[in-house]
């Protein structure tokens, strides 16, 4: 309960700062418009007003202040904003009928969603296989294990144009580029969070195993496996997070077609800061729910195997 | 079809060596340690030069390593210049400025129990956002220069070192703080001497992870509009001109600069929490 009114009073707080922060940001463009409308503005001149401080321009054109939050292209656009524009790309194109419609953030965010989650499958699938491989064999382990630790401080992501170009050029297009930048971000982490997970069972239960002269795929489907769940989890988590980026950036290069980041593109290049913000608050509501809902697997799943708290 | 076969004996002929020596009885040393890895990598590389130029895969699609490192060393002061511009000038200083603001919100937010209750939901929400999707909005706000990538790395890197550094200030026992009590230390006494040590491992953990976003970061807001000097501008380009070559060189570059960034930041946690149990051999 405490910490219910904490976190509401934080969240009230930024979006008041958020709301203050308009003045500042938006002043400038709002005393053009008002002037360009006949209205007077002190200084007069887009070129007066240039070099000027931004608080003192909001303090003498306090009338401008209204129109700071509610300007078509604004640098900073107001939360109610970002809001509308969500229930009109959403909510609204659901109720008209037109869920699945080219404007509609259901549509990018689906055109997104379904390249993570594939490459997150295959990164995952690929990512558990190797770390097993190298779980039992001492060669992998000794060569393949520096390498996946030293990937991970490597900007993979500088990868992405050219992965998308070079496989349109093979005539490979659609989801599957996109979903292969996706696999190749959540792999690491699966791979090293699995191999800690694999080898988390201490010499002594390995011992009681060896008592009961269990063979190694035992050892494996009723030790090692069962002991690997909460590492699993815990870098699924982080390689979902790390898909939906990669299916994001993958994006970028294809020239804004669809998907969620295309909208971000499309909105900086035509400076529609309305749309940026809608799409951005879009992909970090899908990025919750996705990790909210591998939160919740992993809680269930636990407590059935008994590791719940 | 020669240099296909021989990519195909290279590839066993390393992996046989590795067997023999990861299972022989020197498999413990330090040498055979490094030694291990180095061979399978230069494996990799071998195997990879001969496939390319044997199935003569054109230069568009995959270019062979010796190619890369042609390009590499044909533009040493083309790469340095993009090094400068997206790592030196954008990640670098936009790690700093966001690890010691998170620094010392973190710090902030634990002298006050309501900020911390209050902030470390949204804080634990925020890193794990696809925060690189603000990257268009500050690069429109900041312009096209080095300003917006910094700033896009700072609040990439932000989040992660705050929950860290919030974990890990909370790490010390009630004995332990007790102890600080009875010998009448002030909060800055016990902060220095027993918190902030008992604090650094986990601080470190955020400053490690941080040090790929923050390349990752300068790397993609310049795929949002960039100077014509960068990484990420040289990639974007040259992959539209099709030298792939060029987009391989600069990821060596990438890669280069992203371990070596990881590896000092490792090396000064080392220096610093000798004490730690994951550091003692």
């Amino acid at each position: 309960m405490k910490t219910l009114v904490a976190v509401l009073t934080v969240l009230a707080v930024i979006i008041a700062l958020w709301y203050a922060a308009c003045l500042p940001m938006n002043i400038k463009g709002v005393l053009t418009e008002a002037e360009r409308a006949g209205v007077t503005v002190v200084p007069a001149g887009a070129k007066e007003r240039r070099d000027m401080g931004v608080i003192g321009l909001v303090l003498d054109n306090s009338f401008a202040i209204p129109a700071t939050w509610a300007q078509k292209r604004p640098r900073l656009p107001a939360p109610h904003q970002v809001a509308v524009e969500l229930w009109k790309t959403t909510g609204a194109m659901v109720l008209k009928g037109k869920t699945m419609s080219k404007r509609s953030l259901f549509f990018h965010g689906w055109v997104t969603l379904s390249a993570t989650l594939l490459g997150f499958a295959i990164g995952t699938g690929l990512g558990i296989l190797l770390a097993v491989g190298i779980v039992h064999s001492r060669v992998m382990d000794m060569s393949v294990m520096p390498w996946a630790i030293v990937s991970q401080t490597i900007p993979i992501i500088a990868l992405a144009p050219m992965i998308i170009v070079v496989l349109y050029s093979i005539g490979v297009q659609g989801i599957l580029p996109k979903a292969i930048i996706s696999a190749y971000l959540s792999f690491f982490p699966v791979v090293v969070g699995m191999v800690k997970g694999l080898r988390s069972p201490d010499s002594m239960q390995l011992d009681l195993l060896r008592t009961y002269s269990a063979n190694l795929n035992q050892g494996f489907w009723k030790l090692r496996l069962p002991a690997s769940m909460p590492y699993l989890f815990t870098s699924l988590k982080i390689g979902i997070a790390a898909s939906l980026v990669g299916a994001i950036v993958g994006e970028l290069p294809t020239g804004a077609v669809a998907g969620l980041g295309a909208r971000l593109l499309g909105g900086s290049y035509y400076g529609q800061t309305v749309q940026i913000w809608s799409a951005l608050f879009a992909a970090a509501i899908l990025a919750a729910c996705l990790v909210a809902l591998l939160g919740v697997i992993e809680r269930v799943v636990l407590k059935r195997m008994g590791m719940g708290a | 079809m020669l240099m296909v076969g021989l990519a195909a004996l290279i590839w066993c002929g390393g992996w046989w060596l590795n067997a023999r020596l990861a299972n022989g009885p020197q498999a413990e040393t330090r040498l055979v340690q490094l030694l291990v890895p180095v061979i399978f990598g230069v494996t990799l590389l071998l195997v990879w030069q001969f496939l390319v130029k044997g199935l003569q895969v054109p230069l568009v699609i995959l270019p062979a390593p010796s190619d890369i490192a042609v390009a590499f060393a044909g533009n040493l002061s083309k790469l340095w210049e993009d090094f400068l511009q997206t790592f030196v000038k954008g990640a670098v200083s936009g790690y700093v400025i966001g690890c010691s603001a998170a620094f010392l919100m973190a710090i902030v937010m634990d002298r006050s129990d309501f900020l911390r209750r209050g902030l470390l939901p949204v804080g634990n929400f925020v890193a794990a956002l696809p925060i690189v999707g603000t990257a268009p909005i500050l690069v429109m706000w900041f312009g096209f220069d080095w300003h917006s990538k910094a700033a896009v790395v700072v609040v990439m890197v932000f989040f992660p070192v705050l929950v860290n550094t919030v974990a890990g200030l909370r790490e010390t026992s009630a004995m332990q703080r007790d102890l600080m009590q009875t010998y009448a230390a002030s909060y800055w006494q016990s902060f220095f001497k027993l918190r902030l040590p008992a604090a650094l491992p986990f601080v470190f953990n955020g400053l490690k992870i941080s040090t790929t976003l923050a390349l990752v970061g300068a790397i993609v807001a310049e795929f949002f509009g960039s100077p014509t000097v960068g990484m990420g501008f040289r990639i974007s380009t040259s992959v539209g001109k099709l030298s792939l070559d060029m987009v391989w060189a600069e990821i060596v570059v990438a890669a280069l600069a992203g371990s070596m960034f990881y590896g000092s930041v490792a090396m000064v946690e080392k220096s610093l929490t000798f004490w730690h149990p994951s550091q003692r051999r």
